[in-house]
């Protein structure tokens, strides 16, 4: 292995610190931002099937270090291939979608610091290595969703997805402590080794154990994937800029989740059998589903075009998530590969239209953008093809094993998949119905002509990859590969299934909302998303939060303010108050006391 | 002729004096008149060492009667500040009362 690895990792951090201190306000920054991108796709297309590891010790007290390392294998590599991918594209996307933006430095800078924070969890070989930039790309995600900060919204979308992370977090750091307790090794390669001698020498908690850590480092991937109950953040992160949300809200960072459970899982080399029987897998498969299911039908109702997709990224995560917990992760992984393209695709032809349609995002004052901006809408069609997992995308290829694990393992979770498979091309046909065929509806989409080619151009690259990157071959880009992938196989009940759910819910959604200027269904529960926020903004933070800050007030005001700062102050205050009354600036008062002296010392010294 | 003992009552009896007035007096100028009265008590007591303290030539011993004249020597000079010092504080505060001398209290 050679420095090639480092300076992937490096690169973009070297340009981050540049445009921060250096090009401020100058628009080199874009050009030093795309450029690294485009060196980093480079070197990660160059790294692909290498393998190996280095590392350096970063820090050490006796007995116990901590490494930056990394590691190299064709998860990370071909994971590499994604975020380096789409992050290059979205990045040229950014120069024309960005071009008026005042900020558009700190903007690059932000999208370049996130490079490096992504690079490093996939590259990291050790788990504190991880959780850093787990941390790194929570604040760059934080920097991006609040670039316009000038927004009350945006900026407490950015304060709200850090919070959720943070949350998570917290449980993943306690899953990271007690899976070091277990395996002894904090570095994935050693964890193997480490979780066998645990077993052997506790069997009988050894299953219980595992179970709890697995579950907490899992409290993290709910955070990062926005899983349930932590989803809120995401659809709120939509303030950001749309190329943020194109590549770290759809394609890298949440997907971070389900790369970090798989990496875990895959480096403990159990029994499928086993790991399958666990507490643990079950709750996170089941968390999977249910963030697959009431995401879906959230999305139904939404009418800002960026949080449809916003939704549909959380149900695409919640398969992937079940997957993992189905222990069919490289079913996930494969996934997590296709809908990054295709996802990433549907993220920048949101941008698209936004840019077109001056800024508008409610689907409902759009229309008839097919024939305004036809470059746009064909690309945009072919990420909705994939979404649906219509046969032939890249969608249905890795849409179908995950159908398949779960007809396999758990029928409950396999009927839960099934509906939300109607239901995804329910809501895109409804998205795409309203906001791209019929009559544009306002001035905005009257008025809206096609993109230049920096921004088309990515368009198409990843239209291409939404077509073809399921196939056998292609998919050898993806981190990890279950047998068959890319292979069509017609038997069994789940094809027929997974057919009969997208032409449903085409059917539905193309009946339904044909011609409507306004949505003929309403179901203020999906559209208010299950109450979920409210419920988290009335009795969360105003009753848990609220009580918890009046303790931390009581314990800073009175404890530490009171009895520890103000009462060392007071002390000094009366100790100096009683040596006051000395010093009472009578002349003779001091004359007599020191004549009382001297007869004192002289009592002392000659009469003693 | 008087002994040493009378000598030293007499001094203690001036010094005593002298102190008392510097305590209770409240008259600036009198406090610093008993300080001079201490002063020459320490001085009688130096003088009456000297003249019971022969040295062996038969003369008193000369080292307190110099020790005498530095004291006269230092308390001229005192005065003179003293002096100095009550004549400004009176232009400054109409008074040499030192009852109403408190703004050094704590």
């Amino acid at each position: 292995m050679n420095q090639l690895p480092w300076i992937l990792l490096f690169l973009p951090l070297v340009v981050a610190a540049a445009n921060q201190l250096f090009l401020k306000r100058s628009p080199l920054a874009v050009i030093t931002s795309v450029a690294s991108a485009a060196i980093t796709f480079g070197i990660a297309v160059s790294l692909l099937g290498k393998t190996g590891t280095s590392s350096f010790e970063w820090a050490s007290v006796i007995g116990f270090s901590i490494d930056l390392g990394i590691t190299l294998d064709p998860l990370s590599t071909g994971m590499m291939i994604v975020v380096t991918g789409i992050g290059l594209l979205v990045h040229i996307f950014s120069v024309a979608y960005m071009k008026d933006d005042e900020a558009k430095a700190r903007f690059f800078t932000g999208l370049s610091l996130f490079m490096f924070s992504m690079t490093g969890i996939v590259l990291a070989s050790n788990f504190i290595m991880t959780f850093i930039f787990w941390e790194l790309v929570g604040v760059s995600s934080y920097l991006l969703i609040g670039h316009w900060y000038q927004k009350d919204s945006a900026a407490d979308a950015a304060k709200k997805a850090f919070l959720c992370n943070r949350v998570g977090d917290f449980g993943f750091l306690i899953g990271i402590l007690l899976l070091w307790r277990i395996t002894d090794s904090l570095a994935f390669d050693g964890m193997a080794a480490g979780v066998k001698a645990f077993q052997l020498a506790h069997p009988a908690i050894f299953a219980a154990t595992l179970s709890t850590a697995l579950l907490c480092v899992f409290c993290g991937a709910v955070g990062k994937s926005a899983q349930l109950p932590l989803h809120v953040w995401l659809p709120d992160a939509m303030e950001g800029p749309t190329p943020v949300s194109a590549l770290i809200h759809a394609a890298t960072m949440v997907a971070a989740g389900v790369y970090m459970l798989f990496r875990v899982q895959f480096s403990l080399h159990l029994e499928p059998e086993f790991l399958r029987g666990l507490f643990s897998s079950e709750v996170i498969a089941w968390i999977g589903g249910i963030t697959a299911l009431a995401a879906a039908l959230m999305a139904t109702q939404q009418d800002d075009i960026k949080r449809v997709l916003a939704y549909s990224t959380l149900s695409q995560l919640g398969y992937m998530v079940m997957a993992v917990g189905l222990v069919a992760g490289e079913a996930g992984m494969f996934h997590l590969f296709t809908h990054a393209w295709f996802k990433a695709l549907l993220f920048l032809g949101s941008g698209a239209v936004i840019h077109a349609c001056h800024h508008e995002q409610d689907i409902w004052k759009m229309g008839g953008l097919l024939k305004k901006m036809p470059i746009t809408g064909i690309t945009f069609l072919i990420g909705f093809l994939a979404l649906i997992a219509i046969p032939g995308t890249s969608g249905f290829f890795s849409k179908e094993l995950i159908l398949d694990a779960a007809h396999e393992h758990n029928p409950a979770l396999f009927w839960i998949a099934a509906v939300v498979a109607v239901l995804t091309p329910f809501y895109m046909t409804r998205l795409f119905v309203v906001a791209f065929l019929g009559k544009p509806r306002d001035h905005g989409s009257e008025h809206a002509h096609e993109v230049g080619p920096l921004m088309f151009v990515p368009l198409a690259l990843l239209a291409v990859m939404a077509l073809i990157s399921g196939y056998a071959g292609v998919n050898k880009l993806s981190p990890a590969l279950p047998e068959h992938a890319g292979e069509f196989h017609f038997h069994g009940i789940v094809p027929w299934v997974s057919l009969a759910a997208v032409a449903i819910g085409v059917a539905a959604g193309y009946l339904l909302y044909k011609g409507k200027d306004k949505d003929p269904v309403s179901i203020p529960l999906f559209k208010n998303r299950f109450y979920v926020d409210g419920f988290y903004d009335n009795v969360v933070v105003r009753y848990f939060q609220d009580a918890f800050a009046g303790i931390v007030n009581f314990f800073d005001k009175f404890l530490i303010d009171g009895v520890g700062v103000g009462g060392l102050s007071r002390g000094a205050e009366s100790f100096g108050n009683l040596f006051r009354r000395v010093q009472s600036g009578n002349l003779q008062g001091y004359a007599f006391t020191f004549g009382l002296g001297v007869v004192l010392v002289i009592y002392f010294t000659v009469f003693r | 002729m008087a002994t040493l003992h009378q000598y030293l009552l007499v001094s203690g009896l001036l010094f005593a004096i002298g102190l008392a007035g510097v305590v209770l007096r409240r008259n600036i100028i009198i406090v610093f008149m008993c300080l001079e009265l201490m002063l020459s008590a320490a001085n009688l007591t130096l003088i009456a060492f000297s003249r019971f303290n022969l040295t062996s030539y038969g003369l008193p011993d000369p080292n307190s009667q110099m020790l005498v004249f530095f004291v006269i020597t230092v308390a001229a000079a005192e005065v003179a500040v003293g002096l100095a010092i009550i004549v400004a504080l009176y232009r400054a505060r109409q008074t040499i009362h030192t009852d109403d001398l408190t703004s050094m209290r704590g």
